[in-house]
């Protein structure tokens, strides 16, 4: 390989982003030294095991990769704005939502979800850590290493340009030789693995560590979506696991599961990522549910209506999301026979669905609600994702689809799920327990603010996606004639995208004008909630709570506080605490390395590389770490700093 | 109020969409295929009205109704676990909106599976239909004649078009006739079609093929029986064979304007079905119509009448 083949040329576009990441990696190295903050970069954050701060860098991740998954919108936006724009040229455009695509689902909604999850669900079943507190470093690492890999594709190599979905054949070396889908192979699958360890550490924490009293069906909603979720995930990354090691097999070793010749099924392909893929959209809406649940039951100032139902209806949500994946190949030629099956089995998924739509209605019922950001979010919540939800139904009447597949139409379909799904949901979550991490909260008249510019663009944005799509425009298509008609429709959501820009820079300002000077508060509940989180000091000292809470009722907090229940009894004692690690961050690094060298098929550094991850993994397996102890002593003082006394 | 004014933006939307805008290509349908699709469409959407409108009122019932501004400050909402009552009643309802949809998906799917109605005593014409990067190429096996990037056909006669692929999957889409289907490199499906008005109407590739796929257009262009077989014969007679380099040459182009031949590459290419067949998804329809190519007319003129069409060639790149 040449130098001038190993780095991307050609596009001033290209050469802007390396200068400028260039730049900016000059700019943190030398800020980093000139402050003397390596240390405590490397102690404090680097190195952690305390699922705090490694949520805090699962969202803090995820917002860069919102902005890199917009701006990679905005471009294509901007050229379809009108017919036989020059902006993009086709390679160009395959590339962007290729990695669009990518980025917001796997490297944006997931890690977003998994660092709410990461905050919030030890502090909601009263545990001081998750059950395996290294792992959980070790998960980030890999999901931070893959993110970081998929990224570079776009100025080294080349980025994948065969859609998200990566049909084969487009997707193998015949069609698509460059490097860019060696990248997509390898990159997901890292991150992939720390995704599934991140399903198994969370399904054992939520199951072994509750707190005393916490049955099952005493769980905070979240908590009870995050299991869900989480079973989901142990049942789906693995087929993508294999999935994507076939596609490595085929791209790099010269093996034919997927081709056109030599008994090789293209869909082999399309059914092992949809085996995959329909379950995925359950894991970042699924969680979604819960953070809006525990936000609308804390501003009505209500219990949340219908518990039973609402977990009911997540168990059925989950078995079902296996049963549908052929909805998205329906014009693949099965017969109708097949297609009527998965077209029931799909519909079927809108009644668990609007099951928890009339009991989050019912929640408000007699309420007294308040419209906080947070709540602002999850109201505008109900009636888009309404509309996301029955032009589902619609897709998946099978005689229907065939009309709207691959289109407009299902492009603003699937946005108006996942936008006010899933981004509503983290940027509800964010608001909302964001004064739980840092103390103090965002402010809220930016916050309104924000909110209103991004649920009124949105809506400008994807509404007429829906009538392009029935006017026959098809999706992935980087340009359009004139005499289409396509023109002025496109233009109208071009224009919402921008205003959606303008809604996420003010909600970043809103973040950065807080941090400065929105007021610190010394109460650790300033929204008046009822889950076990806000029980706790805020900010939140490394073990969570002194003493650890004892549960009666599903809302512990609300009824410790209307007197009826104490939650913390008896005296402290030693904490048992994990020990921070070098090792997890060192692992991602060396997995990079490896992921590096396997995707430009350089065997030596490959295999360096692989020795390392096992050399890693048996130091770990020889090692003797039994964390460390709080003494009372130092409880005692803590709690009363925490308390404002002095010590 | 804002809140209002956005919903009410949002369902006039909505209602525009519903009034049946039939400017909208798959809500204007010119063949029964379509036809059958555009009605599942509407009455789909009128149903999701329905339900969007139950969810919609209650929703602003209860934002009106139970905001803490209007409630007296001492006032402290119940606690209600539930109503049995009520939740089953919303999972009944949805179950037999469900079901409704369900009997009306099965039987429509089950129809465009087959000849349309009506039509089924028809002997359809078969045209192959195959995609190369980036061109459609039409085969008309037994009128001996192949064209590119255009297909002509009769009205108010069954057309079944076989689709495949020389190449990565695409989707051959007629909006105004019917739904699509996936042409594969290893096996051929099946797309009755019948168009009942004449006219130009646009195809299209829908499924993402690579680099040219934003240019993979073609037109239909259907037409009465008697034209049709006037312009057969002017092919036939005109137009020179297609042979193997040629038409391997022509695989290997990425774009051409409209070309027209006097015989079809399957003779030499054939499609993959049959003993050619890759594989198959174990649908319906069985695949035991092997095509017999012996007593295919090869002996055409050589006169070249390719229609060059320079300007299609030359779409933006
Ligand atoms: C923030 C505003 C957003 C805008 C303006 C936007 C716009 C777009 C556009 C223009 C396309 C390509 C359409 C085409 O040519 O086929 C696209 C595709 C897609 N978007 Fe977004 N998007 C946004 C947010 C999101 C989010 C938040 C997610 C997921 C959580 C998402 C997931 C996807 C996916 C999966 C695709 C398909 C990629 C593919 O075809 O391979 N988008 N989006
Ligand atoms: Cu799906
Ligand atoms: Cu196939």
């Amino acid at each position: 390989m040449k130098w001038d083949e190993f780095f991307v040329t050609g596009e001033p576009m290209i050469y802007g982003a390396m200068v400028s990441i260039v730049v900016a990696s000059l700019a943190i190295v030398i800020g980093l030294t000139y402050f003397k903050k390596w240390g405590y970069l490397w102690r404090e954050w680097l190195t952690t095991v305390d699922h705090k701060r490694i949520g805090i860098m699962y969202i803090i991740s995820a917002l860069l990769m919102l902005f890199r998954g917009g701006v990679d919108a905005l471009l294509m936006r901007s050229q379809l704005a009108i017919p036989e724009n020059g902006l993009l040229d086709a390679q160009h455009y395959n590339e962007i939502f290729t990695t669009h695509g990518v980025i917001m689902i796997l490297f944006m909604a997931m890690p977003f979800i998994i660092g709410l999850m990461n905050v919030v669900v030890p502090l909601q079943i009263g545990a001081r850590d998750v059950a395996f507190p290294r792992l959980n470093a070790v998960s980030f690492w890999l999901f931070f290493a893959g993110a970081m890999l998929f990224n570079l594709s776009f100025v080294i190599g080349g980025s994948p340009d065969a859609g998200w979905t990566a049909y084969f054949p487009l997707a193998s070396n015949e069609f698509s030789p460059s490097v860019g889908m060696n990248y997509y192979s390898i990159a997901i699958q890292i991150a992939g693995i720390g995704t599934l360890m991140t399903g198994v550490n969370f399904i054992a924490t939520i199951l072994k560590m509750r707190a005393p009293g916490m049955k099952l069906m005493k769980m905070p909603m979240f908590t009870w979506s995050v299991l869900i979720t989480c079973v989901i995930i142990l049942f789906a990354f693995p087929v993508l696991t294999v999935a994507l090691a076939l596609m490595m097999f085929d791209r790099m070793f010269g093996s034919q599961f997927f081709t056109m010749a030599n008994g090789g099924m293209d869909m082999l392909w399309a059914n092992l990522f949809w085996v995959w893929g329909h379950p995925e959209v359950y894991i970042v809406i699924l969680p979604a549910f819960g953070i809006f649940s525990e936000v609308i039951a804390t501003f009505s100032r209500k219990n949340l209506y219908g518990y039973s139902s609402m977990v009911g209806s997540m168990v059925i949500i989950s078995l079902l999301s296996f049963l549908v994946w052929a909805h998205h190949f329906y014009t693949m030629g099965h017969g109708a026979m097949v297609n009527g099956v998965f077209s029931i089995t799909t519909m079927l998924i809108a009644v668990p669905t609007g099951v928890k739509i009339f009991n989050w209605l019912l929640t408000l019922h007699k309420g007294k609600i308040e419209f906080t950001t947070p709540m602002l979010y999850s109201l505008a919540f109900i009636p888009i994702f309404t509309i996301g939800g029955v032009t589902g139904v619609m897709l998946a009447m099978a005689s229907a689809d065939y009309q709207y597949h691959n289109t407009m139409f299902l492009v603003a379909h699937f946005h108006y799920v996942l936008i006010p799904g899933t981004v509503f949901a983290v940027i509800a979550g964010f608001y909302y327990w964001f004064p739980k991490l840092f103390g103090f909260r965002l402010n809220e008249r930016q916050g309104k603010l924000a909110f209103w510019v991004i649920a009124i663009s949105f809506n400008v944005t994807f509404l007429p996606l829906f009538l392009l799509g029935l006017n026959g425009m098809t999706r992935r298509m980087y340009t359009y004639s004139a005499d289409t008609g396509f023109g002025p429709l496109n233009m109208i959501a071009t224009i919402g995208a921008f205003g959606l820009a303008i809604g996420f820079i003010i909600l970043v300002y809103n973040i950065y004008w807080s941090f400065r000077y929105a007021p610190r508060e010394t109460n650790g509940d300033p929204w008046n909630a009822r889950t076990l989180e806000w029980s706790t000091h805020s900010p939140i000292p490394d073990y969570n709570f002194a003493i650890v809470p004892t549960v009666q009722g599903r809302d512990p907090f609300w009824e410790h506080k209307k007197g009826g229940h104490q939650l913390y009894k008896g005296n402290y004692e030693e904490i048992h605490m994990p020990n921070n690690s070098g090792q997890p961050v060192i692992l991602g690094g060396i997995f990079f390395f490896f992921g590096f060298a396997m995707i430009f098929g350089w065997w030596i550094p490959a295999i360096i590389g692989g020795l390392g991850v096992i050399v890693m993994l048996a130091v770990r397996s020889f090692e003797r770490d039994h964390g460390h102890h709080i003494p009372v002593r130092e409880i005692e003082e803590t709690e009363a700093r925490l308390r404002g006394e002095q010590a | 109020m804002k809140r209002k004014g956005l919903l009410l933006a949002v369902f006039s939307a909505l209602l525009v969409l519903l009034t049946g805008c039939n400017s909208l290509a798959v809500l204007n349908p010119k063949g029964p295929v379509a036809k059958t699709q555009s009605n599942v469409i509407i009455f789909s959407m009128l149903v999701m009205a329905l339900i969007l409108l139950v969810v919609y009122v209650l929703y602003i019932f209860m934002l009106t109704k139970y905001r803490a501004s209007k409630a007296a400050p001492d006032y402290e909402p119940p606690h209600v676990e539930g109503s049995k009552w009520l939740e089953f009643t919303w999972i009944a309802i949805p179950v037999v909106i469900v079901t409704i949809l369900s009997v009306v998906t099965v039987r429509t799917t089950n129809a465009l599976d087959k000849v349309p109605a009506g039509y089924e005593d028809q002997k359809p014409l078969v045209i192959y239909a195959s995609s190369s990067n980036w061109k459609w190429h039409f085969s008309y096996p037994e009128e001996g004649i192949e064209t590119v990037n255009y297909v002509n056909i009769p009205t108010n006669r069954p057309i079944e078009f076989r689709l495949y692929s020389y190449g990565p999957i695409t989707s051959f889409w007629v909006p105004q006739l019917g739904g699509q289907k996936y042409a594969m490199s290893d096996m051929v499906t099946k797309l009755d079609l019948v168009a009942e008005h004449e006219g130009s109407f646009i195809g299209k590739n829908s499924n993402f093929s690579g680099k040219g796929f934003a240019d993979m257009e073609f037109e239909v262009l259907a037409m009465s029986n008697a034209k049709y077989g006037e312009w057969v014969n002017e092919v036939k007679n005109t137009a020179a064979p297609l042979t193997e380099e040629q038409f391997n040459s022509l695989l290997d182009t990425a774009k051409v304007g409209r070309q027209t031949y006097s015989s079809t590459h399957l003779e030499f290419s054939p499609a993959p079905e049959g003993e050619h067949a890759g594989h198959n998804h174990g649908g319906g329809s069985d695949d035991n119509s092997q095509m017999d190519h012996s007593d295919m007319d090869m002996n055409m003129d050589h006169s070249d009448t390719k229609d060059d069409g320079a300007e299609h060639a030359s779409h933006g790149n």
